[in-house]
């Protein structure tokens, strides 16, 4: 607090109370600040915390980090958060993979709750109510279709024991679709019935913003769930990989950084940059050798239980040992397969994931906020943190689908799920489909072979 | 009239007393219009004979296009799809332009048929990979290019998504930002919009011809219905969205969809050509077995009936029920999407999408229910009528994606084996 009001003495201003207070309430996180007037009468407009202060962005050549004084204080509250969410996440990591499902689903309330508020007009709001219900009605329904997409032949594997839940569970399979289509559709005829006269335009966009924060919000977990089910690995290393990325471009950034890289994000330097690529490609290799000795992290989980995992780690995650020149002190190292995939992750966390970054900030440039939130002190809210992670669980979950699955999938293991899985009648079904589907081309090849 | 006929905009005459007119955009609502809410009922209006010829050349135009194109076949259809598609989208993208802006960001609107692009990359590539690699089973340098399509398929479509969201981010102009983003939430909004239905639309299509054109033709006979009931007994007002209809033209044409969904679905089950689920894209005749779904159950006549009636007993195709529901929903909840339509054009004050067909708006207007309806058709299609498991699709996928042939054939071999002793060591 003292630093604080030192600082504003320092740069030759007129000591703003409000100002001061602003800053100091949002590191600690509480109330709004209130308007006082000043000793000469004039009121001071309220400032909201999450506007930007007009001086900051017309310095934009000031604004590195370098040459920022208040530096050293921001970088001890960021490393603060920053410890303690990453120790929580270690915990959680511990736990298990319906432990990690759940903080995702957390976090995902979390990130909704602060989109839907970011662009809602308070006085609006106050001619429609039951308006906020909708957009968690919809939120709900998002829920209900896509972690039952995602979960729905595990649910079968944890509740084979016993008939009725199995029945009913069966059952809530079959008509998934169906419940969340007209969960839906309930959704759209209470909107369309309550569209009220001179607020259809502000209805609307409401509407179309609910459904662009849903589809951003959901898409993005889906897919992290359906990589953790896989093996936690998948979804501990990507996210490891821009946690790194980030941290490192913030280092490199503090100490070396002289040339912005984007006018979007003022503080981002090409120094900062360049040192985090290197290191996070770098960083991804050793990380997935470490990870992947791990058979809590590589083995997939077939059903909804808590307890520990054994299995068959497959062909990318045996070690392949390789020579090495003399002057090494070892002789060979053990290189498992996964770590070039790995490579290659990292790759594209360190170039391409920074730009779910960009559009952050874009979009809070563009809407006049400074952060999506104020959750996390420091770093803003949990969007502002979950932003490159987006970008990153998409690429990570298409990866996987495209040159993992592929590769660790034998017949063996597909024949087990067909044993296992389907009925009698649902494995004729499939023996059927797959006869036609071969005799097709075997007739083809045979027909060009003659 | 003029304002339905003509494309371009009218230009900026000054009138003799000097005054310059603000130019009034084809689309705006003329005043007078909007506040005259209560004058509204078609049984009202003056013109209506006028409007309603206009109104019936061009439907009977649609209607014998579309005959056409469903005897062409399937590959047809999922053209003309892809082609309204287009149109939708183009009309939609135009919609909520400011043309001042977009003359300082070029290549934008190249950036959203880049988008629209890669959804239908993205879209038309899952649905059909599975019978693009039956179709192309002769030749293996065509057959290794599909495979290699198929497995590489979200892969492709991701990166360019990617590059579509790079070059967005980068294309980002300092006081345009909030336009910008407002576009690029529009366009991802009418994608999917589009995208949606039509996806399903297709997938409907390749089921069997039935199962899209027996939704689409509910919804114009229910649209059709409405428009002559409420012409003729239209008194009460139904919503206040859409001035135009009501409550004896809503009923009217509910009872008549569904009478009519009953009756059609007997005459559209007896044919082949449009039960018979399409496996690869061929455009050849089809033959199949139609399944129990169009097998006549003869019920007999119930007793009430008049003596002069000629049968005794009535052939009810099972999936006559199912279309009963069908009808149902396109009576009550279909028309949302009309509401949904109107309430938007209420709000960024537009009076239609388009003006591509006289007498009733641009494509969207037509197709605004329409899409409601073919998402409806597709879930109910598959929850109640092929109940197939989504754990067979899965692993099929699994085996078309992750398997080489030869594994498939190994695989294929074994499951017999194993098939063949649980039958036989039963019996």
């Amino acid at each position: 607090m003292i630093l604080g009001v030192r600082w504003i003495a320092y740069k030759g201003k007129e000591p703003d109370i409000l100002l001061m207070t602003t800053k100091i309430s949002k590191y600690s996180g509480s109330g709004d600040p209130s308007t006082p007037s000043g000793p000469t009468g004039r009121l001071r407009r309220r400032r909201g915390s999450n506007e930007v202060p007009p001086e900051a962005i017309k310095e934009n050549g000031s604004d590195l980090l370098v040459n920022d004084i208040n530096k050293y204080k921001s970088m001890l509250i960021r490393t603060y958060s920053s410890v303690w969410m990453i120790g929580g996440f270690a915990f959680i990591i511990y736990m298990g993979h319906l432990y990690i499902w759940a903080m995702v689903v957390v976090i995902q309330i979390f990130m909704a709750k602060e989109l839907f508020n970011l662009l809602r007009r308070a006085h609006e709001d106050r001619h429609l109510p039951g308006f906020r219900l909708l957009n968690w009605h919809f939120f709900f329904t998002a829920m209900l279709f896509v972690y039952g997409r995602i979960l729905n032949q595990r649910l079968a594997n944890t509740v084979t024991s016993d008939k009725f839940l199995y029945q009913l569970v069966s059952r809530f399979i079959k008509y998934h679709m169906v419940t969340c289509y007209f969960l839906y559709i309930a959704g759209f005829m209470w909107f369309i019935l309550t569209l009220k006269k001179k607020m259809y335009k502000y209805q609307f966009s409401q509407y179309a913003w609910t459904h662009m924060i849903l589809i951003v919000v959901f898409t993005q977990s889906s897919f992290t769930v359906a990589n953790i089910f896989e093996g936690i690995f998948w979804f501990l290393l990507p996210v490891s990989l821009i946690v790194i990325n980030d941290i490192a471009a913030y280092f490199f950034g503090f100490f070396l950084g002289r040339t912005p890289l984007i006018k979007l994000s003022p503080k981002k330097t090409w120094e900062g940059f360049i040192g985090a690529s290197v290191t996070t490609i770098l960083s991804a290799f050793l990380l997935a050798n470490i990870l992947g000795r791990s058979q809590w992290l590589t083995c997939p989980r077939k059903d909804l239980s808590t307890g520990w995992l054994h299995c068959d780690p497959g062909p990318l995650f045996k070690p392949e040992y390789f020579a090495l020149p003399e002057w090494f002190p070892w002789r060979e190292i053990p290189i498992l397969p996964v770590q070039w995939h790995a490579l290659w992750l990292g790759l594209f966390a360190s170039i391409i994931a920074p730009f779910g970054g960009f559009f952050a900030s874009g979009f809070k440039r563009a809407f006049k906020i400074k952060d999506f939130g104020d959750s996390i002190p420091g770093h803003g809210g949990i969007t502002d943190r979950m932003d490159c992670q987006m970008v990153m669980a998409v690429f990570a979950y298409i990866y996987h689908q495209s040159f993992v699955a592929p590769q660790s999938t034998t017949i063996e293991m597909l024949m087990d799920q067909i044993l296992m899985n389907l009925t009698l009648e649902e494995q004729l079904d499939l023996y059927t489909k797959l006869g036609q589907m071969i005799q097709g081309r075997q007739f083809g090849e045979s027909y060009l072979n003659n």
